[in-house]
Formats: structure tokens, sequence, C-alpha cells
């Protein structure tokens, strides 16, 4: 069987940084960019089902969207354990939202036929939380959200999760499978890709297609597709605090002072 | 297609204050939207819950009794949600920016084709219809949402960001007999937190807390100590938990605890995302002291020292004369 882990590549912003043109987003110029820290979780659960059954047993399957340079974290996934990697290229996604973004990565998973789609909890720079329970729903799977501990064997119709809930309290539950479960920080400890395994990843090829070669309507493709539309992006104004300056026994003498004002 | 709907959300027999941050944000958007403000309670028996929801602006309360519904099952809850909007048609419909919406939320928008905004703080009403403030880039800049072309639109609302209802109302009551839908998910069991020891977060007046800049494990005991002469109780954040270098009582956050009655708050290394301000952003004295200027818990400070915190630490400890 095959798990599918949707990835994606997020965006940190440069100390300064500026809007496009156009007002509806920041500059790509002042971004740098890395594999979503919930998504090395979520490629994680899968590479450890992967390694707990017999060999050949389980295909881990990474895709993203997005252009050229996202095959980076592709190439770091597949570093890190994935098997096959496939970017669907985001030249036909204007303005897509996450749920068009989930559009493709379900009519990936249509095509795939995984028994499990793992994707990260949310995004660590834009923290909608929509991709992967939009997949679910469109795949019309069972799904499960924030999930901190996975049991599954594959072939099982069952898997036994844990989902981490406000204030540390935790439900288990038996979800059904193929089933769409995001993963939280902590399920696991992802691993760091060795220096062999990354000359490796170099090497492999990552199949890249386009959103209707894999058999998107125009009617599901971009702006066409969401269910929302960014106006504007803006800076907010913020108060900033007082700022202590002067060397660190300074820092610090003004610190105790603020303690001794506060607690009185 | 008029009012507002709201989907009460309650666990283990206790209504969850969102939901009444949900009914005041409803309060606020009610003129300019026009309808009725509906609260929608689905539970095993929602009688319980009618009270707590028959509060501010709301005019009516739908009840939806399933058996199948005696704890959160997203896909129980996505049918019978689906069938009273289809049935209401409301313009706006609410629910708390939670982790049972983050599973139920989007089946609900992509089934009915609704507009879509998740963790949003800011709303209005313009030319009739709604737009949504988020923020974005790890909170560095906001996000303005509208939602041509939708009928209705489906929002999430982020912990903290509207008043809750109080005043008590008079609602109609009606009972509803809505969705099909089979459960795919079965309860097996709650795990409450792991026992405090002791440690007291939600009771201490003063934190001192400790994240990912610490660095090593081996820098968190001197932490301890730091905070014990301080008169402080030693918090941390979530990576520093999930290590293993602090038991989880200590942890400060959403999936932690709140820091609720504190009054000063000491952030060592601890960059401020938005889970971990969840946690303590109402605090009064927040002081951060972290190495990034551009850390976003600087913007929620009251005092901000950019440096080391080790360093920070080794001077209070010299000048208090903590061993």
């Amino acid at each position: 069987m095959k798990i599918l882990v949707p990835v994606k590549r997020v965006a940190s912003l440069d100390d300064e940084f500026e809007l496009r043109d156009d007002g509806r987003d920041v500059d790509p110029d002042f971004c740098e960019h890395d594999l979503n820290e919930f998504d090395e979780y979520a490629l994680e659960a899968a590479v450890q089902i992967k390694e707990a059954a017999p060999e050949g047993v389980v295909e881990v399957v990474v895709l993203t969207v997005g252009p050229e340079d996202a095959d980076d974290v592709l190439r770091k996934a597949l570093a890190k354990g994935a098997d096959r990697a496939i970017r669907v290229d985001d030249a036909d996604l204007g303005d897509a939202d996450r749920v068009a973004i989930a559009r493709v990565i379900a009519k990936v998973a249509e095509n795939e036929e995984p028994g499990l789609v793992l994707c990260g909890a949310q995004s660590a720079d834009q923290g909608h939380a929509q991709t992967g329970m939009s997949v679910g729903t469109l795949l019309g799977w069972a799904r499960t959200a924030v999930v901190s501990r996975l049991d599954f064997k594959p072939g099982a119709s069952f898997a036994q999760v844990e989902r981490e809930l406000e204030g540390g309290l935790v439900e288990r539950l038996e979800v059904e499978t193929p089933a769409v479960l995001t993963i939280q920080l902590g399920i696991n400890t992802p691993r760091y890709a060795s220096l062999r395994s990354i000359k490796q990843a170099n090497a492999k090829a990552i199949e890249c297609v386009s959103p209707r070669d894999i058999g998107l309507a125009d009617a599901e493709i971009g702006s066409a597709g969401s269910l929302s539309r960014v106006r504007r992006v803006f800076v907010p104004e913020r108060g900033r605090g007082e700022i202590i300056e002067g060397t660190p026994a300074q820092q610090a003498a003004r610190l105790l002072e603020i303690i001794t004002e506060v607690k009185g | 297609m008029s009012g507002i709907l709201i989907l009460a959300e309650h666990r283990r027999g206790v209504l969850r204050d969102a939901t009444l941050e949900a009914i005041g944000a409803a309060g606020e958007l009610k003129g300019a939207l026009g309808g009725p403000v509906t609260v929608l309670v689905i539970a095993a028996d929602p009688s319980p819950f009618v009270g707590a929801v028959s509060v501010g602006a709301v005019d009516e309360v739908i009840t939806v009794a399933r058996p199948d519904a005696e704890t959160f099952e997203p896909h129980v809850y996505e049918a019978v949600l689906k069938a009273v909007i289809s049935a209401r048609a409301p313009s706006l419909v609410l629910m708390p920016h939670s982790v049972d919406s983050f599973a139920l939320a989007p089946a609900v928008a992509v089934g009915l084709g609704l507009g879509f905004a998740t963790d949003v703080f800011g709303l209005a009403v313009e030319d009739g219809e709604v737009v949504a403030t988020r923020a974005g880039y790890n909170e560095k800049v906001f996000v303005e949402i509208d939602f041509p072309g939708r009928s209705g639109v489906l929002v999430t609302l982020r912990g903290g960001a509207f008043a809750p209802a109080t005043v008590p109302a008079s609602p109609t009551v009606s009972a509803l007999d809505a969705g099909e839908g089979k459960p795919r998910s079965r309860h097996l069991e709650w795990r409450d937190p792991p026992a405090s020891g002791g440690i007291d977060i939600p009771g201490s007046p003063f934190i001192l807390s400790i994240g990912r800049g610490v660095g090593d494990e081996a820098n968190v005991a001197q932490f301890l100590e730091l905070a014990e002469g301080l008169g402080a109780t030693l918090g941390c954040s979530r990576p520093i938990a999930d290590s293993g270098w602090l038991p989880k009582a200590r942890q400060v956050g959403q999936s932690g605890q709140l820091a609720a009655k504190c009054n000063l708050y000491i952030a060592m290394g601890i960059s401020g995302s938005v889970q971990h301000q969840w946690g303590m952003k109402h605090v009064e004295n927040i002081v951060a002291i972290n190495k990034d200027p551009e850390a976003s818990i600087f913007t929620i400070a009251r005092y901000g020292i950019v440096g080391d915190m080790l360093e920070i630490a080794e001077e209070l400890r010299k000048q208090q004369g903590i061993q």
C-alpha cells in the first residue's frame, strides 16, 4: 500500500520586507523557504509505518504543489525516507486558496490510491489548518485532525489514533481507513537525513505534472476552485513596548527593578 | 439568506467559552448583517446546554439530539450542520478555531460551497458582504479576505479575539431531527493531562518561561533555580515539553496551560507562536527576552530585551545571589 504525504514549502519573511505591487501578498523576493515543520512529523510517521512493515509492503509518496524551486522540499523528504516525489506545477493555479490546493492533492490521491494520507496539522507560515481536512472531504474518506499518536498496520481497516485537544487533554479513538489524518508536532522525533541519503535523493527523479495532466477540470483550478480571495495584505500598526537597552548586566538590573515594581 | 448560525462547542458536558465569544461576535455583526442569531447544539442530550447558550444576541436555539453524538464526531456533526445550514441558509456561520472544528469546518465549507476563512480575529460587513481579517506569515502581516460569489460564509474565530456574550437572553428553543450521516470514528477514552505534581501554571501570578532559545537540555536546570530564586513558577513553550526537558504541566499555550492568574510573564527564548500566545497574551506585564528582534513575542510584550537569554539569566543569578 501507499502512504501519501502532501508537503508544503513554507515561507518566512526577512526582517525588512515589502508587499507585492498589487498589495495582495508579500513580495516573494523577501521570503526564505523551508519544508513545513508539521509536515516533517507527518513524513516521519509515514516512514515509521513503512519501516515497521516487511520490506516492499509500504511505499511513501510525497507531493507538493508549487514552482520548480519547491523541488528542494521534495528532495529533503526523499532524503528522510520517502520513496517517490511528485510536484504539481502551480503555473495554472493563480489565486488558489487552501481549498483549491486541496482539490489538486485529492486528485493525486484518487490517481495514486493510497491507504492513508498524512498531512501536517497546519502550515507554519499561514496556519489555516484547512488543506488536509479539505482533502479528506473531497475524497469522501474518514478524517481526524491534530493526531498526536498513530497506530496503524498496513491492511488494517481501522487506525488507532490519539488527538490532542486544548489544555493537554487527549482523546483516544479508532478511525476507519482509508483516512486522511493531520499530524501534530511532537508525535515523533523526525530524523535528520544522512549525507549519503541526501546524495541519493539528489539523484532521484521528481515527477512533475500540471493540474490538467492529473485530470482537474477548469472549474476546480485556481480561483475557480477557491472559497475565499485575498483582498489586501497589510502590515498592522503595533505598539512596541519599552526596549531595555544596555549591557546584559544593565538589562538584568532593570529587569529586577521591573519584577520588584510589579510584585510590589 | 439571512442571519448568523453559531455551532456550540462542548466537551465532557461543559460548554466551551469559545462559544460565548462566537455569540459575542455575532452580536457585533447582527445589525449590519440582519436576520436572527441562532445557536445550534448537537449532542446526545442537548438540553443541559440550552441555558448556557441563551445569552447576548441569541434569538433561537436549535437542538439536535443524536445518540451517536455522545462525544464530538466530525462526520456526524458535518451531516447535521449541512442539513441545518441548507434549511436555514444563514449568511454567516461561526465556530471556534479549535481542534474539533479543524476536522469539521473544511468539510462543511467544501461540501456546501460556502466562503471559508479560519483563525479569523476581525469581521466586518461591507455592502452587505462579510470581510474577514486573519494573520499571515507567522503573524507578521494581516490579511483581509472576501468571498466573491459565495452566498454564505463559514468562519472559525481565534480564541480571545471577541468579547464573550454574558447577558442572559430568552431565545425560542426548537428541537430538530437533522442529518443522516454515520460516525466513521469511535471514541475509546479520554486521557487527562499527566498529573501536575504540584506545578500550578494557571494559579501562578509570576511565571518565568523558557523556549527553544535555551538550546540544550543541560541548560534547563539552572532556570528551575533561577525561577525559584525570583519567586516565579517555571513555565515553558511546547518544544521544551515535547523534548521531555520539562513536564507537560509546565507548558503554556493552547495544548498546555492557560496562565490565568498571571500578571508578570517573562518569556525567555520564546518566539511567540499563536499557540503559545493563546496561553499568555492577556498577561498585563509581559517581558520578552529574545535574540531575534523580529520575534513575534515582542509585538505583545510590555518590555523587551534583545539579547541572549543565557547571558541575561547569568546576570540575574549573579545580581540576586542565586547559586
